[in-house]
């Protein structure tokens, strides 16, 4: 009783001191900064920041490097409330939706914009006007390791080739050049050197271009004669450059960062495209200071972008090895700058600003879908193209029309009026009422617990679910009825049995569920089986190391089974290759794809099925199955008509909770095969995920998929109930 | 059953479970070596014993300051601790008292009660971050130990009043009766009869809720904006950038933050067993 109270007094004591245990909230004068920079980036605009505070006393500034993962969502709901930053660094690519957002403040007409590169400032305009200072810039360059491509650096496509063929002269294993060919980002350049584009002249996307696919057939060509590795992953390329590999390697300057120590590499300009004579023209995203336009102190804020911007370039650049965007930076002549970094600017001369307008967020997801397709041979580069316009047509297709929310309205009250009046007669009708005061005890038990997750559990999820009745665009949100319903029920956009509909991916997030749930328990309870005999002397310590997926993260376990199902270099092929079978390309085909997904969730999976079988085993008399034993039954016999039957009452219920994480097991799908081939192993949790964050913010859409799977799933628990209690 | 199998068959059985161990840990073993490798390059290579031991990825961690000389991974691990241990006991707190009250009375609402705490389980979280920031931003607790440790416990508390509730009901009834006798009030025979028969579930629930807090940093990272308030998860989770991740620092951090659990883990596996079924037999 009393260690009870104690810690009840420990627990009061940590609610009632919020003051003391909080951050100490920020004085109304403090300017408040936000960045995603790691290592020396992050030293230098905190040596720069210093500077600033030092000039300007009465504006303290208080940095905050936020994780990039979760940068546009808190600003997004950070900035509209006034608890935002009151500037913040971060890429261009997102301004043309941030300031019709109202996210941004435009700067100052008549700054002084002829200092910095124009294409940095070209990056921050937006309809004329600017919103942000450039800081930096990155774009892909070519890395050379000289010792390893033992020639000149090729300057156009033909002599890349004639090096690539040079060199594939008896070095299995070995490859000429390789850069992330899946990415659209990284395949861009190719699009602009053969003459190609992404956006028309109205700013609309238009992949579907002869010079496009060209672009990519040559892609394809470099794979299929053995010059660039298959699937090449940042991590491939990565390792086969620092192992000396391959010769050269398209990459930004983070690539910098994970080269070995030691490594010999110069960068340069990508070759020109000898069929066009044009430049391999990579996109240019400029890191930028931007002012929020919710800042209470606007002045002191832009005079901070400024500062970051102007006198903070010496720094970034010469400590940091930032490609700043102040061209007047580079003239310091007492400084020396790293020449890799005057590569880099030489590099980027031909590079075009990324577009900032909203759409161009639509485009990455089909367009390396469609290069993926191409890149294994499922897809001709035309038919690839085609098919990524028509899924960027459905991603940007127009709003649905605003519905009056009068109708909707009126069905509340009405259903409002209905349920109080239900309640009201079964009050008076039985005596639910008097049972009610007579158990106040048990409310008095069962009140904490209810109130706070009414509060904080289904108050949001109620929020949440009312957007799916609405329809997002740039911060705004339009009633729109049951539109999105409709459109996702009625299989609007895909054909039924065309992957990406909602009746084809439901097929897929089932089967999912039902493969997995059926794996967990059959290894678990074979493995508990085997781990309860006696005679198991070591059983302690298999158990314990069976337990281990359990309790770490699965974040970073699921990127390396990812990395363990390449197609050239995974550990699973490997093994393939040494038992004398055909390597398997995993995410090209569905299935593979699919079982390559399953195999991840079934290893994080079965530690919880197997100790709860454990546990349930301990309460079987082992009396029982010796008696069969004695009658002669086999041990299949046993387990079927004895062990099983015992073991459901404990299994059925860790059965619908573990069907019901699987389904919403988003983790997997996103890290492992990421939807491959072509999305079609998505699964409804990851769908709403796409619609809401990589699908031009549709959260109303994602909001109506969240409600449908929530249906579903309450339907089928409520379903297994039944069935539970029909054989208990 | 319990006579000693032919050497050769016991022979197979551990063999088999050698190598369900060895899968089991193939991936493990890798993200110990990357994080003993000072590189930050991601590790493909198919052996998972480290070629280098160097502590520098943790160094790097532990010893992370902030401009104003704070030793920051202090304040993150004392964060991720209080945060963890407090809605470890607002969760106990509260799920077993529910539980109680749906293991023991009978009351009008029972049932949609336990249904209704089901049904959390089955709320996508995609939908649910914007609102409760909005939320947490009303009731000024946004940026603080106390909203976090809110969330997280009513993350945790359904699956723990299930868990409890289930127990509860394996453990019989006449304790209670002749507890009633000696003239013992409900809160009594709460706290010194089924608490302390309840040990298993408890420590099952408890571990449960620990992990929730201990592991998550999306609401995390949205929520709290002074580095000095960070849990751990969300100050891993900057080793993630936009176009690269730095894998030895990321891969040392997520040995920091599982090591406790894997502990906890161990330490508490006996009781995990007994408390997890017992649970789920009656639930």
């Amino acid at each position: 009783m009393r260690r009870w109270m104690l810690m009840a007094l420990v627990f009061a004591a940590l609610l009632a001191v919020p003051p003391g245990v909080r951050g100490d909230a920020p004085a109304p004068a403090t300017l408040r900064l936000w960045h995603s920079y790691r290592g020396a980036e992050r030293d230098a605009v905190e040596r720069v920041v210093a500077e600033f505070a030092r000039i300007h006393p009465e504006w303290p500034v208080e940095l905050l490097a936020v994780p990039y993962e979760a940068f546009a969502n808190k600003l997004t709901s950070a900035i509209p409330r006034g608890n935002g930053p009151d500037v913040f660094i971060a890429a261009h690519e997102r301004l043309g939706d941030w300031v019709e957002s109202g996210l941004i403040a435009g700067l100052p007409e008549g700054d002084p914009w002829s200092g910095f590169f124009p294409a940095t400032v070209e990056a921050v305009t937006w309809k004329g006007r600017q919103f942000g200072y450039p800081l930096a810039f990155k774009s892909l360059a070519l890395f050379v390791r000289d010792d390893v491509l033992g020639g000149p650096v090729p300057g156009d496509t033909d002599s890349l080739q004639a090096a690539c063929r040079r060199m594939a002269a008896g070095r299995p294993g070995n490859f000429c050049i390789a850069w992330e060919a899946g990415s659209f980002y990284h395949h861009a350049p190719w699009v602009f050197g053969f003459g190609g584009g992404i956006l028309d002249k109205d700013g609309k996307p238009r992949l579907d271009r002869p010079e496009n696919a060209a672009s990519v057939a040559f892609v394809t060509g470099l794979t299929k004669d053995g010059h660039m590795p298959q699937e090449p992953t940042s991590a491939l390329i990565t390792q086969l450059f620092n192992e000396g590999r391959v010769a050269m390697a398209v990459n930004g300057p983070w690539f910098l960062g994970e080269l070995a120590p030691g490594v010999k590499y110069s960068v340069h300009p990508l070759p020109r495209v000898s069929s066009t004579g044009l430049p391999a023209t990579p996109f240019l995203t400029v890191d930028a200071a931007m002012v929020s336009s919710k800042s209470t102190v606007p002045e002191a804020a832009g005079a901070l972008a400024r500062f970051l911007a102007v006198e903070g370039a010496a720094p970034r650049l010469v400590d940091a090895r930032q490609v700043v965007a102040l061209a007047s930076a580079w003239d310091l002549t007492d400084v020396a700058v790293d020449p890799i970094v005057v590569q880099f600017r030489e590099a980027a001369a031909a590079a075009i600003p990324m577009p900032n307008v909203p759409v161009m967020r639509a485009v990455w997801e089909p367009a390396s879908q469609a290069l993926r397709a191409a890149l294994r041979g499922a897809a001709e580069p035309e038919a690839a193209m085609e098919s990524a316009m028509q899924r960027i047509e459905i991603a940007t297709r127009p709003r649905p029309a605003a519905a009056n929310p009068l109708f909707a309205l009126a069905g509340l009250a009405i259903l409002g009026i209905a349920a109080l009046v239900w309640a009201a007669r079964r009050f008076r009708r039985d005596d639910t009422w008097s049972r009610m005061r007579a158990s106040s005890h048990a409310y008095a038990f069962l009140a904490p617990a209810a109130v706070a997750t009414g509060v904080l559990v289904f108050v949001p999820f109620a929020v949440g679910t009312g957007v799916a009745f609405f329809s997002h665009h740039q911060g705004e949100f339009t009633y729109v009825g049951l539109a999105n319903f409709i459109n996702i029920l009625g299989s609007t956009d895909y054909a039924v049995t065309e992957p990406l509909s909602f009746w084809f991916t439901l097929g897929v997030t089932v089967m999912w569920t039902v493969v997995n749930v059926f794996m967990h328990v059959s290894i678990g309870v074979a493995l508990a089986l085997v781990l309860r005999r006696p005679w198991m002397k070591l059983r302690g310590v298999y158990r314990v190391l069976l337990i281990v997926p359990w309790a770490v993260p699965s974040y970073i376990t699921a990127l390396i089974w990812k990395g363990m199902f390449h197609k050239q270099f995974g550990a699973v092929n490997g093994l393939l290759v040494w038992l004398g079978l055909e390597p398997v390309s995993w995410f090209s085909h569905f299935w593979t794809s699919f079982a390559a997904n399953v195999a991840t969730n079934t290893w994080l999976g079965f530690p919880f099925m197997m100790v709860v079988t454990l546990g349930a085993l301990q309460s079987i008399p082992g009396e029982l199955e010796e008696a069969a034993e004695m009658d002669g039954a086999t041990a299949v016999q046993r387990f079927f008509s004895i062990t099983l039957p015992l073991l459901k009452p404990a299994l059925l219920p860790a059965i619908v909770l573990g069907g019901v994480w699987t389904f919403n097991m988003f983790n997997i799908i996103f890290l492992v095969s990421g939807g491959e081939p072509g999305g079609s192993t998505e699964i409804l949790i990851s769908e709403a995920y796409r619609w809401a964050f990589s699908r031009q913010e549709q959260y109303g859409y994602a909001a109506a998929y969240a409600t449908l799977i929530f249906l579903f799933l309450l339907a089928w628990s409520l379903a297994a109930g039944r069935l539970q209690r029909r054989t208990a | 059953m319990n006579r000693r199998p032919s050497w050769l068959a016991a022979v197979g059985w551990n063999l088999a479970l050698v190598v369900a161990c060895a899968v089991t840990l193939y991936p493990v073993l890798w993200v110990i070596k990357m994080a003993l490798t000072p590189s930050q390059a991601f590790d493909l290579s198919p052996s998972p014993i480290p070629n280098t031991f160097s502590l520098s990825n943790f160094h790097d961690l532990v010893m992370a300051t902030d401009m104003a000389g704070r030793w920051l991974f202090g304040h993150w691990l004392f964060n991720s601790v209080v945060v963890a241990g407090a809605t470890t006991l607002l969760s106990l707190a509260l799920a077993t008292t529910a539980a109680y009250a749906f293991s023991r009375f009978v009351f009008p609402g029972r049932r949609i009660g336990m249904t209704l705490f089901l049904v959390t389980q089955m709320f996508p979280g995609v939908v649910m971050a914007i609102p409760l920031y909005l939320l947490l931003d009303a009731m000024n607790l946004l940026d603080s130990m106390v909203g976090l440790t809110l969330v997280y416990s009513t993350t945790a508390i359904p699956f723990c009043v299930w868990m409890m509730k289930g127990y509860f009901d394996t453990i019989p009834k006449d304790l209670e009766e002749a507890a009633v006798m000696d003239g013992a009030g409900r809160w009594t025979m709460f706290f010194r009869i089924i608490l302390p028969l309840a040990r298993p579930a408890i420590v099952v629930t408890a571990l449960f809720s620990f992990m929730t807090a201990w592991n998550e940093f999306i609401l995390a990272a949205t929520f709290l904006s002074d580095e000095t308030a960070f849990t751990l998860p969300v100050a891993l989770q900057r080793y993630v950038g936009d176009y690269s991740t730095e894998w030895g620092h990321f891969a040392a951090g997520a040995i920091i933050v599982s090591t406790p659990v894997m502990a906890l883990f161990f330490a508490l596996q006996r009781h995990l067993i007994g408390g997890l079924t017992a649970g789920g037999v009656k639930g």
